[in-house]
């Protein structure tokens, strides 16, 4: 029991960041019935100003790392590098999300309140160091994504997304819950410290079985959220089924915000045991990279391609994370930097290119796009050359570094296998360069405005920081390498 | 700054200048573009003095850090194997340009940004000394090859691009990871470095560790080269790419496998590449025979010469795996020879293509009478192919030939049956095509050479016979740095070394 059981001021600067984003959410709905049709616009402008404000924050936490809550919340570099990450990452999926919801008439103060309630969530996940915390963090960015996922309510596709997506996605966090259960039956606490010093502890003789099990029942939820193998088969459906926009966000920073606790779970508290979930990582890398990939081939669907890329690139993801080093975890912070860049433009172009009513979201109906919209068409291709890990990009460096770490782990299969999983994944992504450079345009093709603002500047940001990671890469791994380190 | 970065800055710069051209003024894209070209050759020229001036040695080095971690470092440089070939780089560059002047006229400025991309990697390929600059260049090559071919191909361009892509892909996966492993094993990238550390015997890789390493390595650059039985990309990407992509395919582009294997296979892995080296060459001498039977049944001219390609570049594997100061010269100065005959090989047939919208043989057939010049050139550039001595091809093949006599016999009887069968296919193509009866669809569409094509094949002839004639103006370089190349391979590791390889051995 604490001395103090008030939290101090300092505590509440590290919690500052999502406090902000809840108050701003709040006022979204309240503001949301008083404000007449026309008056949508503002909510984008303030949600986007909220991010803004707290990346601030986040980084102004970040100076003063430590413990908050009784050591709820851990607020280290890692915390930091990935707060700031899914805020950035919610910050663009507004820029996407304005646009497309005007033209679907469905521009709302609600849809950025849960965006800013999910972000909190995220933000809570790569925080918290309690295993309550954490799944209190989980449920609050799942429960707003859930809804987002279905926002268009009339739309069946986005129905079928967001009742899979819940019913799935509830299911899995039941086991996460229930492998916390028996994680604090045995160890008798719920603080990741705490559980890691109980199991590094030699004169407890922790029930190897039973803590094997509550890693694999915890294991089975963090797939699911990562949508690893054999957790995977929701996110093809899922993102398909969402709009454009909402299925940037799921793939992107929610993702970004799972691989985080995941990361942190398996390196701090489950550490000590890593020689038994090693193979099983390993097993479940391999496999998600190869599903994803082979299914990848053979879709015509643009978003469900996407879809399964995700899922491969969370196998590589997961390759990582097998690796158990700090160079592992450098390169899995460094990998969702550049993932969470290229897939925002590619998305961007999706969403562009979908138009009202998300009708054009086949391949075919790129066709031509390089002499249609040159630039579009162009930044497009330096995102697909970044996902297929080409050099000057920054997925080429992502893959390296990953690859990198499972070498120094001495995980040369996987390492060989992985790349040329990144061989096979080459053939889907020049295909929509084929589609974009070699085919003619369709006859009597609907004419493409030129992308809107918010839609140019992300796909040129993007593509900007895509390139400038592709060449200078020290920059964010640096500050990946220096936040690696868990402040136990 | 040192005077290959400007050799790197010039098409990349060039590259980004087209970029800002106003698209509807295809005119001024290809005068730009051919001015960035010469420009680059005639400073390429430059660079002949100073290596030359340090035979055997790395001249012209630049070395600047470029990531901190891991060491990633810029560090190029130029020897007397690579010097050549970036000047056939540079040299073919304005020549293609001026062969793509009337085919091209579709989507022209991309057109010739993708060739001054494709010229940045291939140059930065040839001076990078630093095994992950290497690889960033290799791949930055692949990519305005695949837009090369797929978008101003033939009929079948979209599968030969991703074909091509798709099989380079594959094998610099694994070349990757094995690059990333010798850094882990070593803390560098660096090739010099690397070499040094392995004489000093400070790394030292145990035998299966080199084996599988040198095989990664090799498999990447066999299937550039390509080797039989990995060729299967290169007649469809050939036959696919328009002219300038051929040309640039064929010259350049598989001289970079040719030139991995020089470059890094047999320095860093000397030991490994020994071992393998009689089954390399057994595939060598089946690719250089299938190579040759293959062309001789192909309807399809650009497909045939393709084919040919894959039998010359069999003699260069072949030269190279003798380890003989004879074979590598004679591999080297093929890489060059081939890569102007070749190309020149494949300029002729693209003019004939111009003309007659057709590459089927049959098609074909007296175009002597039509276009008298236009045949003379073709067959000066087919003897030269075959290996008629006092023309290019003679020297790089017979100093192959001899080497493979000093390692054994039968190597060099196989060999010689391809040059044999070299002079078959080609003879009887030029058969087919120039002479017999003119039909009419030849006679009224066969304008001799004009000026442009004069300025194109001009030189490209001069340097046939010049290398045919003039060896001593190019061997010199090639000769200092393979001998270089053998006391490298030579060298016994220190015996400290050979203990610690024996107990790492024991060890697992």
């Amino acid at each position: 029991m604490p001395a103090n059981f008030m939290p101090t001021a300092q505590e509440y600067l590290r919690f500052a960041p999502e406090s902000l984003l809840i108050l701003v959410g709040v006022l979204l709905m309240i503001l949301e019935p008083l404000s007449g049709p026309d008056g949508k616009r503002k909510f984008a402008v303030i949600s986007f100003a909220a991010l803004a404000a707290a990346i601030g924050l986040a980084i102004a936490a970040g100076m003063d790392p430590g413990p908050a809550f009784s050591g709820l919340l851990m607020v280290d570099g890692f915390a930091t590098f990935f707060r700031v990450l899914v805020l950035v990452i919610g910050m663009f999926v507004i820029l996407i999300s304005t646009n497309y919801l005007k033209l679907e008439g469905h521009e709302s103060g609600e849809y950025y309140a849960l965006l800013l309630f999910s972000v909190v969530g995220q933000c809570l996940m790569a925080a918290s160091n309690d295993l309550i915390m954490l799944f209190i963090g989980l449920e609050c960015s799942s429960i707003a994504s859930y809804v987002l996922a279905g926002y268009l309510r009339d739309d069946k596709r986005n129905n079928e997304s967001a009742l899979k997506y819940f019913l799935l996605g509830s299911f899995a966090t039941a086991f996460l819950l229930y492998g916390v259960a028996w994680t604090y039956g045995t160890t008798g606490t719920t603080n990741l410290t705490a559980i890691r010093a109980y199991l590094m502890d030699p004169a407890h003789h922790a029930n190897m079985v039973v803590v094997g099990a509550a890693t694999a029942l915890m294991f089975v939820g963090f797939a699911f959220k990562v949508s690893a193998a054999p957790f995977q088969m929701w996110a093809p459906d899922v993102y398909q089924g969402a709009p454009a926009p909402v299925t940037a966000f799921m793939s992107i920073g929610s993702k970004a915000a799972a691989f985080a606790m995941f990361v942190r779970v398996m390196m701090t508290a489950f550490e000590p045991v890593k020689d038994r979930w090693e193979p099983l990582i390993w097993i479940s890398a391999l496999a998600t990279m190869t599903i994803g990939n082979c299914a990848a081939l053979r879709q015509s669907n643009l978003k469900r391609l996407l879809a399964y890329s995700s899922i491969a690139h969370a196998g590589y993801l997961m390759v990582a994370i097998t690796a158990h080093s700090e160079i592992g975890t450098a390169s899995v912070m460094f990998y969702l930097t550049s993932y969470a860049l290229m897939s925002l433009g590619a998305f961007a172009i999706v969403v562009y290119i979908a138009r009202k009513g998300e009708r054009f979201v086949e391949i075919n109906d790129l066709a031509g796009l390089s002499q249609r919209q040159p630039l579009v068409a162009a930044l497009f291709v330096i995102f697909l050359l970044s996902f297929t890990g080409i050099p000057l990009t920054a997925g080429f460096f992502g893959k390296f570094y990953i690859f990198k770490a499972a070498l120094d782990s001495n995980l040369v299969w996987l390492a060989i296998l992985g790349m040329l999983n990144s061989a096979v994944a080459a053939y889907y992504y020049l295909r929509l360069i084929v589609v974009m450079y070699m085919q003619p345009p369709a006859e009597g093709a609907e004419e493409l405005l030129a992308p809107t603002i918010g839609i140019r500047v992300t796909m040129l940001v993007t593509a900007a920081l895509t390139i400038a990671l592709g060449i200078f890469p020290s920059f964010i791994l640096d500050l990946a390498g220096k936040s690696a380190a868990f402040a136990r | 700054m040192n005077l290959l970065d400007i050799l790197l800055i010039l098409p990349a710069a060039g590259f980004l200048l087209t970029l800002f051209l106003p698209k509807d003024n295809p005119g001024l894209i290809r005068n730009f573009v051919f001015g960035v070209s010469v420009v680059t050759f005639v400073f390429s020229l430059l660079l002949i003095g100073p290596v030359l001036a340090s035979p055997g040695r790395l001249a012209l080095e630049g070395n600047s850090s470029w990531i901190e971690y891991p060491a990633i470092r810029y560090h190029v440089a130029l020897d007397g194997l690579s010097l050549w070939l970036v000047i056939l780089s540079t040299f073919l560059t304005p020549i293609v340009t001026l062969v793509s002047w009337k085919y091209i006229q579709n989507r022209v400025k991309e057109f010739y940004a993708f060739l001054l991309a494709l010229l940045l990697g291939v140059l930065g390929v040839f001076i990078a000394q630093d095994l992950f600059l290497f690889f960033v260049f290799w791949e930055i090559s692949l990519v305005p090859m695949y837009f090369l071919v797929g978008i101003w191909g033939h009929d079948k361009r979209i599968y030969a691009a991703l074909k091509f892509f798709l099989y380079t892909m594959a094998g610099s996966a694994l070349m990757l990871v094995a690059i990333i492993y010798l850094y882990n094993k070593s803390g560098t990238f660096d090739i010099p470095l690397l070499l040094d550390m392995m004489a000093k015997g400070r790394l030292v890789l145990t035998g299966a560790e080199s084996n599988w390493l040198f095989l990664a390595f090799f498999l990447a650059f066999a299937i550039k080269v390509p080797l039989f039985p990995l060729h299967t990309w290169l007649p469809d990407a050939h036959g696919e790419a328009p002219t300038a992509g051929s040309v640039m395919l064929a010259s350049v582009l598989l001289k970079l496998g040719t030139y991995g294997l020089v470059r890094i296979c047999l320095p860093l892995f000397p030991g490994a590449a020994r071992d393998n080296a009689n089954w390399i060459i057994v595939l060598a001498i089946a690719g250089i025979i299938y190579g040759a039977l293959v062309a001789m049944v192909q309807p399809n001219m650009k497909r045939l010469v393709a084919y040919s390609s894959v039998s010359h570049l069999g003699f260069v594997v072949l030269g190279i795996f003798t380890f003989t100061q004879v074979g590598l010269d004679g591999a080297v100065y093929q890489m060059l020879n081939h890569g102007i005959s070749t190309g020149a090989l494949f300029i002729l047939v693209g003019m004939l293509y111009e003309r007659r919208h057709s590459l089927e043989i049959s098609d074909f057939g007296g175009v002597a009478t039509a276009a008298p010049w236009l045949t003379t050139m073709f067959v000066i550039t087919t003897l030269a192919s075959v290996g008629l001595p006092l023309l290019n091809n003679f020297v790089g093949e017979f100093l192959i030939l001899q080497a493979a006599v000093q390692v054994n016999f039968y190597y060099a009887a196989f060999a010689a049956i391809g040059v044999i069968l070299s002079a078959v296919y080609m003879l009887w193509m030029v058969q087919r095509v120039f002479y017999g009866e003119t039909p009419e669809t030849v006679k009224h569409h066969m304008p001799d050479m004009s000026t442009r094509e004069w300025a194109i094949i001009v030189p490209l002839i001069a340097l046939m016979v010049w290398m045919g004639i003039g060896t001593q103006s190019f061997l010199p370089p090639i000769s200092a740095n393979s001998t270089q190349l053998l006391q490298v391979m030579k060298q016994p590791a220190p015996p400290s070394a050979v203990q610690a390889a024996k107990e790492s051995v024991h060890a697992r």
